[in-house]
């Protein structure tokens, strides 16, 4: 490629404090809260009444369509409500609340699938209820499913976990190498890509260690596995800038990986399948890095889905009153929550809690154009001009910029020296542009029609 | 625990960490650059040189300040900075008492920065929204209103000639600026080490300024004028350094600074050439400033996957 077509994006600081220890198990539980939407896509629909029993790994939601996932429970009890809440996105959404007896009694559903066939495995991915866990949550077992006409040239597994403070993943790699090149080699037999690549940051040294280690076994040899050890480049683990980085495919704008022939998976997702294909034990406990200036003693804790975030907080030393901001997910990317009261997604990787001083927003100035959102931009979006455009109300500027390919990374506002919010400006002209064309749309087809009507007369 | 009322927590749109970089570091790094400009003025000119600079700087945050106050309105009631906080006018002030001769009246200075602060700067909206870089513009001012004041040039107490305006100098003599001219623009030394300075800072780039340079120098070759001459000389330096690398006033990407770089440094040429008059950095300027808006939608990159343009 080119000498311009290198991709940029900022140097955040990494605060991975901690990636060294081992996770933290959460006591148990007395309750878990199961929302259906812990995914993109259609809802779960629940196949569990109120006062059902259930024991762990029991499907209690199943799959609502094709871009959805079936939820499973992670605690053996009885379920107290299935009903719509009012959720943290503002929203109302499907829960199952369900009551935990303590003794966490496995279901006898658990037992390794039958797998023959691609199909099989593709169905074996579905009801693990794997989804993105990179923090997407998009169902993985849509991502594999591959139509006749398409080619898989690479499977990419993405371990860059490139976000600060977030450890989860590299656990993960630490934790089970094996399941995740016993994956790999899942992937290998029933997808059959041209190449598997796994790629990593170089600031995870241990963890990129452990899969060398993996990669060099006899065993392994075979699949190919290539580590790629990537620059610590936020944000290196986004889709597009990790297909760029290992096989320097560009993905074009409104298509999907799958049509330049690569496929991303994150590494905790593989994880999860080989888990199931090997145990038959479904996505019900997730590693969570529970970290931030809230937070006295960082750790990862290996929590059940549907607990809630405040009990995490609670076991790593978090003050509730000292904790100004809590996010779900890393400070570049992660979500905002109202309250602690929100449960463990099962695209959560992280809890991250921010005293006062961290929670209060700059104050915005005006912008001098100094170009560095455009500099740092990893798509390289003009986006002084798309903040220009929303903020004079000009949508066709906006299309114009491809506003659209933003993958709202956040590195604009970051290195922002007047503030400006600009990673939210961007969104805003997102919304802006859809309202936009969806007119256009509508004009089109109204003077379609009248002129069909016109020429009918 | 479940029923007491805790404080709510804030919730606002990722990202949720910053860098530190502020605009009034910029603006300090740029006004650090300047200082050796200013320290071979002062050994040049004498504390003159100094003088004007401080009553540029000081006039131009007076301005500033007064006209936010009555516009924008009380900075107390309004629980609002002053815009003065963000620095910029010591760059507007200083830049443009480097443009003007050691001699000029203190008063045609004033005006001079009324001009830059109030009519170019704060009329379009503050910083960030001029489309003409002020000190560029206060100095074409000023050359307007008093040519006589503005092309009266001194050496060491006597009347002389610039090097462009048919002095005498030696490279040597170029490089270290002693030779008549305008303030901050006669040591080609002093402004490189200033524009080396705010290269590896990163807060200018490297384009603006090469192509400047590069533009000017081939062109003046075309032309049979020695290329390093045409370089020293003037005030092309400063101008390529510093006020043709401003943020609000110029491209943003590659292309787009390497246009306006060259652009700069061919109409310099061109007018030293043509021109009555023995300088032309800031018209040059000025002219492209005028350009950008069209230079940047002429030359946007295309985005990381974007479909070919039709």
């Amino acid at each position: 490629m080119s000498f311009f077509t290198k991709i940029k994006g900022v140097r955040v600081p990494h605060k991975k404090n901690t990636a060294e220890a081992e996770p933290k198990v959460l006591p148990a539980v007395s309750s878990v809260f199961l929302p259906m939407n812990m995914h993109i896509g259609a809802p779960s629909v629940p196949c569990v009444a109120a006062g059902d029993a259930v024991l762990v790994g029991q499907k209690v939601a199943e799959a609502g369509g094709f871009v959805s996932s079936p939820v499973h429970s992670p605690v053996s009890g009885t379920v107290t409500a299935v009903h719509d809440k009012l959720y943290a996105t503002g929203e109302k959404v499907g829960v199952i609340e369900i009551a935990s007896d303590g003794r966490n009694t496995p279901s006898p559903d658990i037992k390794p699938p039958v797998i023959e066939s691609t199909e099989d495995f593709i169905a074996a991915v579905r009801n693990s209820g794997a989804v993105g866990l990179g923090g997407a949550g998009f169902p993985t077992a849509v991502k594999l499913t591959v139509r006749p006409e398409q080619t898989v040239d690479y499977i990419i597994i993405n371990a860059a976990e490139c976000e600060p403070y977030i450890t989860s993943d590299t656990r993960t790699i630490i934790e089970s190498a094996e399941d995740i090149f016993f994956g790999l080699s899942l992937l290998k037999k029933y997808i059959n890509p041209g190449e598997l690549i796994i790629g990593i940051e170089a600031n995870k040294k241990t963890a990129a260690d452990y899969l060398l280690r993996q990669s060099e076994l006899h065993t392994n040899k075979e699949l190919g596995v290539k580590i790629a050890i990537l620059p610590s480049v936020y944000p290196q683990g986004g889709e597009k800038v990790l297909i760029y980085n290992t096989t320097h495919r560009i993905v074009p704008e409104g298509k999907l990986p799958l049509d330049v022939g690569c496929i991303v998976l994150n590494v905790t997702t593989l994880a999860v399948i080989a888990k199931y294909v090997k145990t038959g034990v479904p996505l019900t406990h997730k590693v969570v890095t529970v970290d931030g200036t809230a937070v006295k003693s960082p750790a990862n804790v290996l929590a059940p889905i549907g607990a809630k975030i405040s009990d995490l907080l609670e076991l790593c030393g978090a003050d509730p009153d000292a904790a100004a901001k809590i996010l779900y997910g890393g400070p570049m990317m992660g979500t905002a929550v109202p309250s602690a009261d929100v449960p463990v997604r099962k695209n959560t990787n992280a809890v991250l809690a921010f005293t006062e001083k961290e929670a209060v927003l700059p104050e915005e100035q005006p912008c001098i154009r100094c170009g560095r959102c455009v500099a740092s931009c990893p798509l390289k979006l003009q986006t002084v001009e798309i903040h220009n455009a929303y903020l004079n109300n000009k949508p066709e500027f906006i299309e114009q910029y491809k506003a659209n390919i933003c993958m709202e990374c956040g590195c604009c506002s970051y290195v922002c020296p007047a503030k400006r919010q600009l990673t939210q400006y961007m969104k805003l002209a997102k919304a802006a542009l859809r309202e936009y064309q969806d007119k256009q749309a509508a004009a089109a087809e109204k003077a379609k029609l009248l002129e069909e009507a016109a020429n009918g007369e | 625990m479940e029923n007491n009322n805790k404080r709510l927590l804030t919730v606002s749109s990722s990202p949720h960490i910053r860098s530190s970089a502020t605009v009034s570091d910029i603006m300090t790094d740029v006004v650090i650059a300047l200082m050796p400009a200013l320290i071979a003025g002062v050994w040049i000119f004498g504390y003159r040189a100094f003088v004007l600079t401080a009553v540029a700087v000081l006039s131009c945050f007076c301005f500033e300040y007064a006209f936010d106050y009555l516009v924008n309105g009380s900075y107390k009631k309004n629980r609002r900075k002053p815009s003065v906080c963000d620095c910029s006018f010591a760059v507007t002030g200083m830049l443009l008492a480097f443009s003007v001769p050691p001699t000029l009246p203190v008063w045609q200075l004033v005006v001079g920065c009324l001009f830059a602060m109030v009519i170019v700067k704060m009329l379009f909206g503050g910083i960030g929204r001029n489309f003409a870089n002020p000190a560029v513009t206060a100095r074409i001012f000023l050359f307007l209103a008093f040519s006589g004041a503005m092309t009266r040039w001194t050496f060491d107490g006597v009347a002389s000639a610039t090097p462009l305006a048919g002095g005498t100098a030696n490279y040597l003599t170029l490089f270290l600026g002693t030779h008549a001219g305008c303030i901050g623009e006669t040591s080609a030394a002093a402004l490189i080490v200033g524009g080396l300075y705010l290269i590896l800072r990163g807060v200018i780039s490297w384009e603006t300024p090469v192509f400047f340079v590069l533009a000017a120098a081939v062109l003046s070759s075309v032309f049979g004028i020695d290329p390093l001459f045409t370089v020293l000389s003037g005030g092309l330096l400063l101008g390529a350094i510093f006020m043709a690398t401003d943020y609000t006033t110029s491209p943003l990407n590659f292309w787009g600074k390497a246009i306006f770089g060259a652009g700069c440094g061919i109409l310099t040429v061109v007018f030293r050439k043509y021109s009555n008059n023995p300088e032309g950095v800031s018209f040059a300027i000025l002219l492209l400033n005028i350009l950008t808006p069209y230079i940047d939608r002429a030359v946007r990159p295309r985005a990381f996957g974007e479909a070919k343009r039709k």
